[in-house]
């Protein structure tokens, strides 16, 4: 039963490395046996799932723009003009002052060499503090600072796109993503937002990218396998992925007055921390799925499962627990894009259930077919290392 | 029986713990103590070589167990002081608070000693530096490194030690980010998500690289030679702010809540409004037009005229461009008024606490109203003349306050204003 204050879905920002925006995604997801875009030299013994070519003039019309930011920022503010696009938001001044937004980031890029040069020069000084002040006062990019700045993604978004009724970055890898889409759903379901502008970016070609996930041995080595079947082999199961998810999400009678094209209604979005150290993470999930109110009979269930040993074992648990489910894990093909692991997973739903078919198997030894038109369907992040997130997606 | 529900129809928000950390000391009693005899927490670095430096001074939080571990571990520290403090003020159990947790932290980073440490620890590959860390990395057998890179750890920990419920939400809007997580827990009890919650920003990063990125972009005070003169907002020879640490935090409660449990209501934060800035990374809009809409948005918000606001807590950084643009903002929401009415800055004494700043000043705001006495903007001897402000000059002053409009700008186009009142109207 909708109602005027619903959550829907009017925008559709994706890149990853399987191309840019929901029709090129769609076309590619659907081919039932597709192949992951791979990068094994660059990184190795990492492999990543880079990003594709992307022009940005694009969506980033001021070279000077784009020269104030890395790569990071502009995959975001990219994405991000992709779903305002899309929802036909882009250029309209009215409905871009007034547009709320809420971005999930990390951090941007260091500058390598700089650091490699201070790295180097560290090894034969034991000064390494005043080192540092030569180095740092006399190499760094002054403007480099904006951005590595987390927050300057969206203000970025801001400045290139005109988004500025208000503007909040939330932090926290895959949970970032989750609080972002909940917090912004309920801003509508409230009334407090009619429209927002929601989703995050990773760029994860640059060493310190890994390191963020490697100082706890979270990535996979060695010859590259699909997401659910990491456990055993050298590593710890992470395979990551440039990429970014923007989604417009609108108060369902503001999306109808304006007459835009509706591509699902948001559901439930609910998310949880479990204590992880104290074994609680498959009794969470459980909940959070117990909590989402899942429909009866068959569901489609796009997975944000990240490869990471621990988490994916109990994801994949509780989701065949029910045999209802099936689940098809994006990460397969896109790799893991931490902070817009959930967005992307939602975007992908709400296209699912868009184009009123399911996409095929990702992984044909460990998940089943879904037949039929996927009318809900469930997207999930659970975070690598903590929290844990899920909403369900549902026909406009 | 007291009216639960303010102009909107939407629960009050009461405020019913406070916890404050800065250079001055930790808790309120001693910080509130040095604020309003005028009393300056600026001091030269001794945490890091200063060689090289054009900034050789700030008001870090030196006097912690984690002041020099890094700064993922005394941004905990720090916000866990202030979280404890308000918790316990509040009269709530400080182990299980039972209410989210929005907490405003800055940006982390692998920490240089940690790098230093890592690639110094395997010297004899013939492998590139990135490399080397990855493969280091990989090897360790502790998460204690690995957790201070993950933007969510922080909060994650406080909710261990705190109680708090939920996924706890890690956000950075700059130097506006303590007000925002303020605002993100008002507007979770207006939506009757809560009664209660748990608002904290802390910032221990005052790393010899922070202060080198803000030295960069010219925004930093050099004027070394007299360190507790250096922050002077509103002054004709302000040039720039001070870097700075600590921590504040408040715990918000319905109301209703509050009196049904018999709290004491230190204060009711009554309106947030925020607008961003699409001008410029660093630079605000020269009409000042977003800060003036985000001070108008905070008004309206709490349902107050201009003219019912008695005291402005100032961003006041010290930094030509931001005094300028507010004095512009101000001036323009407030009109002739603005000439008589009580605009301080807190940083003058404290420098800028950076995320942890919005929550700080929220959290000297509050304490502002209760002990009627409003704490002065130290170092105005060269008033600047385009800024016309009653500044609290040099002086705490004794007054009445029953409203307070405090203000946080920030780099990324982010200004947030939050209006606190002495008593629910």
């Amino acid at each position: 039963m909708s109602s005027p204050h619903d959550v829907v879905i009017t925008g559709i920002g994706i890149v990853s490395s399987l191309g840019e925006g929901p029709d090129a995604h769609w076309q590619k997801l659907a081919q039932p046996g597709l192949q992951p875009v791979l990068e094994a030299a660059r990184f190795a013994p990492y492999t990543v799932h880079p990003l594709p070519e992307i022009d940005w003039n694009l969506q980033i019309a001021k070279r000077g723009d784009q020269r104030q930011m890395e790569t990071w920022q502009r995959l975001g503010t990219y994405a991000a003009g992709l779903a305002l696009d899309d929802a036909g938001i882009k250029g309209n001044d009215e409905l871009c002052t007034t547009m709320d937004m809420v971005v999930a980031a990390g951090g941007g890029e260091r500058d390598e060499a700089v650091d490699a040069a201070i790295l180097a020069a560290s090894e034969s000084r034991n000064d390494r503090d005043v080192l540092l002040n030569e180095k740092l006062t006399t190499e760094l990019r002054p403007t480099l600072f904006l951005a590595q700045l987390s927050n300057l993604l969206a203000g970025n978004i801001s400045i290139v796109h005109k988004v500025t009724g208000s503007s909040r970055t939330f932090m926290g890898e895959e949970g970032a993503g989750v609080a972002a889409v909940e917090t912004a759903a309920a801003r509508i379901r409230s009334g407090q937002s009619t429209h927002i502008l929601v989703g995050g970016a990773f760029q994860t070609e640059h060493s310190d990218m890994l390191l963020g996930y490697e100082l706890a041995g979270y990535l996979h080595r060695g010859p590259w396998k699909p997401v659910w079947q990491r456990q055993g082999a050298e590593g710890g199961g992470i395979v990551t992925g440039s990429g970014g998810a923007f989604l417009v999400l609108e108060q369902r009678e503001h999306a109808v007055s304006r007459g835009r094209k509706i591509y699902a209604e948001l559901g439930p979005v609910v998310s949880g921390r479990a204590r992880r150290s104290r074994g609680e993470l498959g009794a969470e999930i459980a909940a959070l799925l117990s909590q989402a109110a899942l429909p009866d009979g068959k569901l489609l269930a796009l997975s944000g499962a990240s490869g990471a040993h621990a988490a994916t074992t109990a994801e994949k648990t509780a989701l065949d627990a029910n045999p209802a489910i099936a689940t098809r894990g994006f990460s397969t093909l896109t790799g893991h894009m931490k902070e817009a692991q959930f967005p992307f997973a939602v975007a992908l739903a709400a296209l699912a259930v868009d184009r009123k078919a399911a996409y095929p198997v990702f992984d044909a030894t460990a998940e089943k077919p879904f037949e039929g038109v996927p009318a809900t369907v469930l997207a999930t992040a659970i975070g690598y290392h903590q929290f844990e997130g899920m909403a369900l997606v549902n026909a406009a | 029986m007291a009216n639960l529900n303010d102009h909107m129809g939407r629960p009050i928000v009461a405020v019913t713990g406070i916890g404050v950390v800065t250079s001055l000391g930790v808790g309120k009693s001693d910080n509130w103590a040095a604020l309003t005899s005028g009393k300056s927490g600026i001091h030269p670095i001794t945490r890091f070589p200063i060689d090289q430096l054009n900034t050789r001074i700030s008001g870090m939080v030196d006097f912690l167990p984690s002041s020099s571990k890094g700064a993922s571990p005394l941004t905990y520290e720090l916000a866990e002081l202030a979280g404890l403090e308000a918790v316990t003020e509040a009269g709530l159990n400080s182990s299980d608070f039972g209410g989210p947790l929005f907490l405003a932290s800055p940006p982390v980073e692998l920490d240089w000693a940690e790098r230093f440490s890592l690639y110094n620890s395997d010297k004899d590959k013939d492998d590139t530096a990135a490399e080397r860390l990855l493969r280091v990395a990989r090897s360790l057998k502790e998460l204690d490194i690995f957790e201070t890179t993950q933007f969510g750890s922080i909060a994650d920990r406080l909710a261990d030690r705190l109680g708090t419920r939920g996924l706890p939400i890690t956000l950075s809007t700059a130097c506006a980010s303590g007000a925002t997580a303020i605002q993100l827990g008002v507007e979770a009890i207006r939506r009757g998500e809560c009664d209660r919650a748990l608002s904290i920003g802390a910032d221990g990063s005052a790393t010899a690289e922070a202060l080198i990125r803000f030295s960069l972009l010219s925004a930093l005070s050099t004027h070394n030679d007299i360190p507790e003169k250096a922050s002077k907002p509103f002054s004709r020879d302000r040039d720039g702010f001070v870097l700075a640490e600590g921590s504040g935090a408040l715990v918000l409660e319905s109301l209703e809540a509050a009196l049904a449990r018999g709290a004491t209501i230190l204060g009711v934060l009554g309106g947030c409004g925020e607008k961003a800035d699409d001008f410029h990374r660093t630079r605000s809009k020269p009409d000042a037009s977003p800060a003036i809409a985000a001070v108008r948005a905070a008004l309206a918000d709490a349902g107050l005229s201009e003219d019912e606001i008695d005291y402005v807590n100032a961003h006041g950084t010290s930094t030509p461009e931001n005094d300028k643009m507010e004095h512009l903002a101000l001036s323009t929401v407030f009109g002739e008024r603005i000439g008589s009415m009580p605009v301080s800055s807190n940083k003058s004494m404290i420098g800028h606490t950076l995320s942890a700043a919005g929550a700080v000043e929220a959290a000297f705001s509050l304490m502002t109203m209760r002990e009627s006495v409003i704490p002065p903007t130290i170092n105005y001897d060269n008033p600047d003349p385009a800024i016309a402000l009653d500044v609290v000059p040099n002086k705490k002053r004794d007054a009445q306050v029953r409203t307070v409009l405090s203000n946080s700008f920030g780099f990324g186009g982010q200004n947030t204003c939050l209006v606190m009142a002495r008593e629910p109207v």
